[in-house]
């Protein structure tokens, strides 16, 4: 054993010597109160925007749920006298790509560009009518409400989709976490109900612009001024309820599929919170750290049980959940879940051995470097420092904040964060 | 192409070939393992890839998925690195891995803080040719195995389709039958199948190592030389072409399945690039599933989804690149009260436009532009760069080829989209795949304790 522990204590000096600090990032604030994040880097012909609105589902008021997802897919299908067939193909011609998407927090609009002169400038105007004068046209309302409605019906078909959305309300039954789009309240949409969405939510104060790539500071601040502008004059970000823990217990949903899908969790945890450090470390060793962690080597190594087994914290702006999910097949999921739960309670108990803690050490400082290897990567972890309002300074100190977390540290940290008795389970295909 | 698109073109590919074409090198060991470097200085990581020329086209009936289930066996140890050591030391050297089986190949990847590279090379050519293979761990992992065919087929309602249209578009090559292999071959497999495999293929000569990173290559070859030259060369099974005899009329399947969004998968039989300088098709054949469908503007999407709300979705797929005979698909789902029937002739009137009128010079222009752009931003991620190199090669291609085969792309003239078009797009040559979808036995309804609100 002892070259082995020397062999982990050499890695680990080394590993901490190479860390690289993060990206160098600046910030500002435009007139219209927009909080921007850059990171120059000339290296390529480049440049990477993402506009993060708190506009996202749990925004959605009640009995219009849905209307988050419809409002972001209808932004760009009509702006500035431009319907959507003169956008899109605009788009093409730049070679500029626009994406994505919606979650529980935040309504991200991505644009990718190249950095010359004659491809970025159409490219930023287009993102800047999208932004600021999007027409949500009637036809295209109508047909996106009846795609997004098949999409639904077909996802309430699937095991792992159902699994999802009961896991979700059990988990928050009385927070916008756990509400859930359904045929219904897609249907019920209206026009009307988009607007209102959209003047409500995507306003200047609660967004957040990350820029990253080849461009000066000059040029993003005037960049960043234009898509801000003309933005919503909405009231700023009036924040999320605190969720309640659930009362803990089963689910069990029939279904014919081949795997039972069984989920495990509860609200656990907020962006920003200092038990980030000793949860993300713990996580690594009980099933956050792939084929290293207990989770992965009980169910999967071991018994055959699952193709995949993972936990992980998802920090939202309110408490956002710890989750156990695997599949397996249709008879053994009992023998699973018993398994599964009885790795979390010696987990609980004992946290990880110090062997594994310095496992999970070595892996994320050292995996550090991989976090930021790209332009697309430091434009997803500088858009989220924003859109929290984290400090500046939080990649920097990523390795160190990690570093110093011990065993004590972890076991207090999932002993507050995870009360058994709260903890929810949902199996659906289960026999 | 009209002659305003030239300069800008002409520009970005300038900036292309000096940042990412001008460096790949290449060194083939004389144990026949041929190393393949490209310099990539942005950040301190690396990204290691050894590539083995055996996919799923290589396996004989009755031991489908072999190559697939032989690829998660190679993370079972060695008589020096134990069952899980592998997954171990890349995790406490910062670093991520993984592998994947295709059709034409099995590939396998750590991308590592780029100190790291010689303990990656050291793991690689241990398990090049000492795998342990041991019953008992195979007894577990072929377990894991079938749960992975339940999530990713069984349960999957459009994989399903796809497996089983491909099962029927081919009845004598082995694309016939799905990576992840049969159930009742991963049922009856033993170690033995996976020994014979891994004797047959994992061999210094059926095999190339692709790096990508902040690296010096002639570090590398010397690093590569050290951990791979003592492996022997083997003498490979010969290859039999099992070539797909001519189709002689269209080919029509139906599957049922839990679902709710009835799918059309359109399977049509097209060539695709054997030699990158003669060709010509594959090009265009490139160019016309852009034209269909590269964006969002792309003429299904404008056509079937937007302008005649004939389906909730559509699409058309099309890879220039493979080891084998080449398909190109249209599919989609049809929206409410429009049935699979109106969607297929939906999607066939697309392609008798094109075969009629052909394509204009703007959309072939727009396909162009967004080629060249995704050459750029490929530049953003090692990992793309070395799948790009790893991929061509896979379908032998020589990886120096991939500027060509871009210079050729642009190429493509409007009336040769038109004339593949005319010349691949037939009956005689198509499959029809549908999925009928069946309602669940009865509606999912959570019960107590929890209701969930609406």
């Amino acid at each position: 054993m002892t070259p082995c522990k020397f062999l982990l204590g050499f890695c680990l000096l080394l590993c901490a010597q190479l860390v690289q600090a993060g990206p160098k990032i600046e910030r500002w604030q435009t007139a219209a109160g927009t909080r921007v994040l850059f990171v120059e880097d000339h290296s390529l012909p480049i440049v990477d925007i993402q506009v993060d609105f708190a506009a996202g589902a749990a925004r959605e008021p009640a009995g219009k749920e849905g209307v988050a997802g419809l409002t972001r897919s209808l932004i760009d299908l009509g702006a500035d006298g431009m319907d959507e067939t003169q956008i899109a193909s605009r788009l093409a011609d730049l070679g500029a790509r626009l994406s994505g998407g919606v979650d529980l927090d935040r309504t991200s609009v991505t644009l990718r560009t190249l950095s010359m002169a004659d491809k970025r400038a159409p490219a930023f105007e287009l993102l800047r009518a999208i932004l600021n004068g999007p027409t949500f046209p009637a036809e295209a309302f109508e047909r996106e409400r009846a795609r997004s409605l098949a999409a639904l019906r077909e996802a309430l078909t699937r095991p792992d989709a159902i699994a999802s959305k009961t896991f979700w309300a059990a988990m928050y039954p009385a927070h916008p976490y756990g509400r859930q789009a359904t045929p219904e309240s897609v249907a019920a949409l209206l026009r009307a109900d988009i607007l209102a969405f959209h003047s409500a939510n995507y306003g200047a104060r609660s967004a957040t612009v990350a820029i990253v790539g080849d461009l000066s500071r000059a040029e993003a601040e005037a960049l960043a001024e234009r898509l801000s502008s003309g933005l919503p004059a909405a009231s700023a970000d009036t924040g999320l309820p605190v969720p309640q823990l659930p009362v803990g217990g089963e689910q069990r949903i029939a279904h014919p599929a081949a795997q039972a899908h069984l989920l495990i969790g509860l609200p656990a945890l907020k962006r920003g919170d200092p038990d980030f450090f000793p949860l993300a470390v713990g996580n690594y060793s009980l099933g956050g750290g792939g084929f290293v962690s207990r989770l992965v080597k009980e169910v999967r190594d071991k018994r055959g049980l699952a193709y995949s087994v993972h936990s992980y914290f998802l920090p939202l702006q309110q408490l956002g959940p710890f989750q156990i999910g695997l599949q397996t097949r249709k008879g053994q999921a009992d023998e699973a879940l018993r398994l599964t739960r009885s790795v979390l309670a010696a987990f609980l108990e004992q946290g990880p051995s110090e062997a594994e803690l310095q496992a999970a050490k070595q892996n994320l400082i050292g995996s550090f470097p991989l976090r930021l290897d790209s332009n697309r990567k430091i434009l997803e972890n500088v858009a989220m420092i924003a859109f929290y309002d984290l400090p500046l300074d939080y990649l920097d100190r990523y390795p160190e904040n990690i570093e110093r977390v011990t065993v004590a540290e972890i076991q207090a940290a999932f002993a507050r964060r995870l009360p058994v008795e709260h903890l929810v389970t949902v199996v659906v295909a289960g026999d | 192409m009209p002659m305003r698109y030239a300069p800008p073109i002409a520009l970005l590919l300038a900036l292309a070939t000096t940042a990412a074409w001008a460096n790949p090198h290449e060194r083939l060991l004389a144990n026949g393992l041929r190393v393949i470097v490209r310099e990539d200085h942005r950040a301190p990581t690396v990204a290691h890839m050894v590539w083995y020329r055996a996919g799923s086209m290589d396996e004989t009936s009755g031991r489908t998925g072999v190559a697939h289930v032989l690829e998660h066996m190679m993370f079972k140890g060695t008589p020096t690195a134990g069952p899980g050591e592998f997954n171990r030391r890349v995790a406490a050297a910062g670093g991520r891995d993984n592998a994947f089986t295709s059709r034409d190949y099995t590939a396998y990847f750590q991308q590592v803080p780029k100190q790291k590279l010689p303990e990656m090379m050291q793991l690689e050519a241990d398990r090049m040719r000492h795998l342990s293979l041991d019953e008992k761990e195979f007894a577990q992992e072929i377990k894991v195995v079938m749960e992975e065919r339940r999530l990713r087929t069984d349960d999957q309602p459009q994989a399903l389709l796809y497996e089983k249209l491909n099962a029927v578009a081919f009845q004598v090559h082995p694309y016939r039958v799905p990576i992840i292999g049969w159930m009742t071959d991963l049922q009856n497999m033993t170690v033995t199948d996976a020994r014979a495999w891994y004797e047959d293929w994992y061999a210094p000569n059926n095999a190339y190592v692709v790096v990508v990173g902040d690296v010096d290559h002639q570090e590398v070859f010397r690093l590569a030389e050290q951990h791979y030259g003592a492996l022997p060369a083997r003498t490979l099974p010969v290859r039999k072409p099992q070539d797909e005899p001519s189709q002689a009329g269209t080919r029509r399947l139906t599957v049922k399945a839990p679902a709710d969004l009835p799918v059309v998968m359109m399977a049509y039989k097209v060539p695709v690039i054997r030699n990158v300088e003669q060709d010509v098709d594959p090009y265009a054949l490139e160019m016309l599933a852009a034209v269909l469908a590269g964006h969002d503007a792309a003429r299904l999407t404008r056509h079937l989804v937007r302008e005649q709300r004939l389906a909730v979705s559509a699409g058309a797929s099309y890879d220039s690149t493979a080891r084998g005979p080449g398909i190109f698909h249209l599919h989609g789902a049809p929206t409410v009260g429009r049935s699979r029937a109106e969607l297929e002739a939906g999607l066939r009137a697309e392609l008798v436009r094109v075969q009629e009128q052909g394509v204009s010079a703007e959309e072939l222009a727009r396909a162009k532009a967004q080629l060249i752009a995704s050459q750029i931003y490929k530049l953003d991620s090692i990992f793309a760069q070395a799948m790009e190199i790893g991929q061509l090669e896979a379908a032998g291609i020589p990886h120096t080829m991939n500027r060509r085969i871009i210079d050729k792309l642009q190429e493509v003239s409007s009336e040769q989209v038109q004339a593949v078009a005319r010349k691949y797009f037939s009956d005689e040559a198509l499959t029809v795949a549908e999925l009928d979808p069946q309602p669940l036995p009865q509606t999912p309804r959570p019960r107590s304790p929890f209701v969930p609100r609406h």
